[in-house]
């Protein structure tokens, strides 16, 4: 009898314990599944980015060869790289600047909650939703220099036809101009309901302060809005050092370079060049940029997300 | 003095009959230029989508005219057969609904239990992994793919569906969403379905994910847009057109031989946009506020 319930008891207290270590093990059976693919396919190619410039390896052949910090310096040597980096920053420099600015101005001209304005942020939004690629193929059409609708327009003000696409002094504007199409009702958008989101309260306190359109801009919306702004930057930074679409199909990066980015020329450099360590050298410099920005991103995710 | 006084009122509402008058002319004005604004905004912004579809039912003849015209004379919709016929169309096309509904359905899976297992539980190691999850959100394709082209090809994966699909088998931004979703579910509800004697599954589908319904549908919205619409991905993870999806068929086009055809391009580019345009036709205010509720957070 006895013996029966000593069986017994031992019996439930292995349950119990088999139990609780399923109980222990469950958050992390959860989150597996995601953990592991997320470790294996984009943080551990980071790591690996990082081996890789460290050898002189073509891609095919099965040996890899070390050469240390070789790929690095032969990248920090080349104008190339160079102009391939000043391309990248003008690039995100004029994308951020045009993208917010321009973004602001259909902002402040569109903030009111009427149909029509609903229907106009619906229109200035809708290229935002669609692939870049159709973008890019449906741009180079427009812009080509013969037939294209761009050169069209200008001929019928008497202009003469611009090369969008082929000038060395053009083509990085004319990608600008794109991406700046596209993207601007994004920053329109985010930064309408910033400006929906100030309370009345304050412009009724400067209209019985007799202050001007610029005074209450100044001193009342823009330092309401500029986190806003300055996240859109954040988030349209990282956006612009990731350009790639546009180049691959309108461009190659050319011409004589004028536009080739450090993501398109990680790209040639890995695939078409077939020099896998030093295509990972430039990897680790856009990284490095990536990682900047990133840093400066969750500062201000955090910041913004402990307001709420 | 009482002659004076009526004359002061005849000019006071002199005066201010023109100020109304000034008034109403500057209104007008005004609504004149906020008009010519918004032509302009639907000009630049819409028209050359409608340039995509004209010249898409152009014939050769007409997309070489110069100046080009604004319509074709006679629509040409045997273009539309003549773009899909020019490429695989229908397997780019088949590709790209494997890919997608793969990306969709796997994400399912492993978002929901991640989600609702950093919301929900404590355990050691949360915060770390919870950081890892976060940070991997802002590593870009554009940076791993090179480290991962090698990886696939030692596990002889290249050209298949696995390189496309397995990377985005699930995503940090989405679970980041449903766990800020999850955390706001009331503790009370809760312990009151436990009490009823709910098991941890029920109580998932019956009470979170029926709470999560409008995240769950953004997470979806912007997964199936930015999946559909890769043109990065397919192209540089394949060597062939074996698993290739419809964004890069179409842009393959442009490398024929004999010079771009843009008549046959655009009507191909038509058909790429077609599902997106129509899912946004349908769906732009929440779409809209799906894109920009990272930004207001």
């Amino acid at each position: 009898m006895a013996a029966a319930a000593a069986l017994q008891l031992e019996a439930d207290k292995a349950k119990r314990k088999s139990h609780s270590v399923l109980h222990a093990i469950k958050p992390y059976l959860c989150i597996a599944p995601a953990i592991v693919i997320l470790a294996v396919f984009w943080v551990y190619p980071i790591f690996n980015m990082g081996y890789l410039s460290l050898f002189k390896w073509d891609l095919i052949s099965p040996t890899m060869k070390f050469v240390g910090l070789q790929n690095f310096q032969k990248l920090f040597a080349d104008p190339q790289f160079w102009q391939t980096l000043a391309n990248t920053l003008i690039y995100t420099v004029f994308v951020v600047g045009l993208g917010v600015g321009g973004g602001l101005l259909i902002a402040l001209f569109l903030k009111k909650r009427t149909k029509t304005n609903g229907f106009l942020q619906a229109v200035i939004f809708s290229p935002y939703v669609v692939s870049l690629a159709s973008i890019a193929l449906l741009w180079m059409w427009i812009m080509n220099r013969d037939f294209g609708l761009l050169n069209g327009v200008l001929g019928f003000f008497g202009i003469s036809a611009v090369d969008w696409l082929g000038d060395t002094h053009v083509t990085l504007a004319s990608l600008i101009l794109i991406s700046v199409w596209k993207s601007i009702g994004y920053d329109a958008l985010i930064l309408v309901s910033a400006l929906q989101g100030i309370p009345q309260h304050l412009y009724e306190a400067a209209r019985l302060d007799r202050a001007g359109a610029w005074a209450t801009f100044r001193s009342i919306t823009f330092p309401m809005i500029s986190p806003t702004m300055f996240f859109l930057v954040i988030v349209d930074v990282i956006a612009s050092l990731k350009v790639f679409e546009t180049i691959q199909i309108m461009t190659q990066g050319g011409p004589q370079n004028a536009t080739n980015t450090l993501v398109f020329s990680l790209y040639q450099y890995g695939f078409a060049f077939n020099k896998v360590g030093y295509a990972a050298a430039i990897g680790m410099v856009l990284l490095v940029l990536i990682a900047v920005f990133s840093v400066v991103y969750f500062k201000v995710l955090s910041k913004r997300v402990h307001y709420k | 003095m009482v002659f004076d006084n009526a004359q002061a009122n005849a000019k006071v509402a002199l005066d201010f009959e023109g100020i109304a008058r000034r008034r109403a002319a500057l209104a007008w004005v005004s609504r004149i230029g906020r008009w010519a604004v918004n032509i302009l905004l639907v000009l630049v912004f819409f028209f050359p989508f409608f340039w995509m579809v004209s010249s898409s039912l152009k014939t050769l003849g007409e997309t070489m005219q110069f100046p080009p015209t604004l319509l074709p004379s006679e629509p040409q919709w045997s273009n539309y057969d003549g773009a899909i016929s020019s490429i695989p169309f229908g397997k780019y096309l088949l590709n790209s609904v494997i890919v997608t509904l793969a990306v969709l359905a796997l994400q399912t899976v492993t978002v929901v239990p991640a989600a609702y297992a950093f919301s929900q539980y404590r355990f050691r190691g949360r915060g770390l992994l919870f950081g890892v999850t976060l940070v991997t959100m802002m590593v870009p394709a554009q940076l791993v793919f090179l480290p991962l082209f090698v990886l696939f090809a030692k596990m002889q994966m290249i050209n298949t569906y696995w390189s496309l699909i397995l990377p985005f088998a699930t995503s940090a931004f989405n679970i980041f969403m449903l766990r800020q979703t999850f955390n706001q579910m009331p503790v009370e509800l809760i312990e009151a379905a436990r009490l009823d004697g709910a098991s941890e599954f029920k109580i998932i589908v019956r009470l979170f994910l029926p709470m999560a319904k409008a995240t769950l549908v953004t997470c979806a919205l912007l997964t199936f847009i930015s999946t559909w619409n890769d043109y990065f991905w397919p192209l540089v993870l394949t060597t062939n057109d074996a698993v290739r999806t419809l964004p890069v068929g179409v842009a393959s086009m442009r490398a024929s031989e004999s010079g771009i055809n843009y008549h046959l391009l655009m009507a191909a580019n038509v058909l790429l946009c077609l599902p997106i345009m129509v899912v946004y036709l349908f769906a732009n205010k929440h779409i809209i506020k799906a894109f920009s509720y990272i930004g207001d957070k």
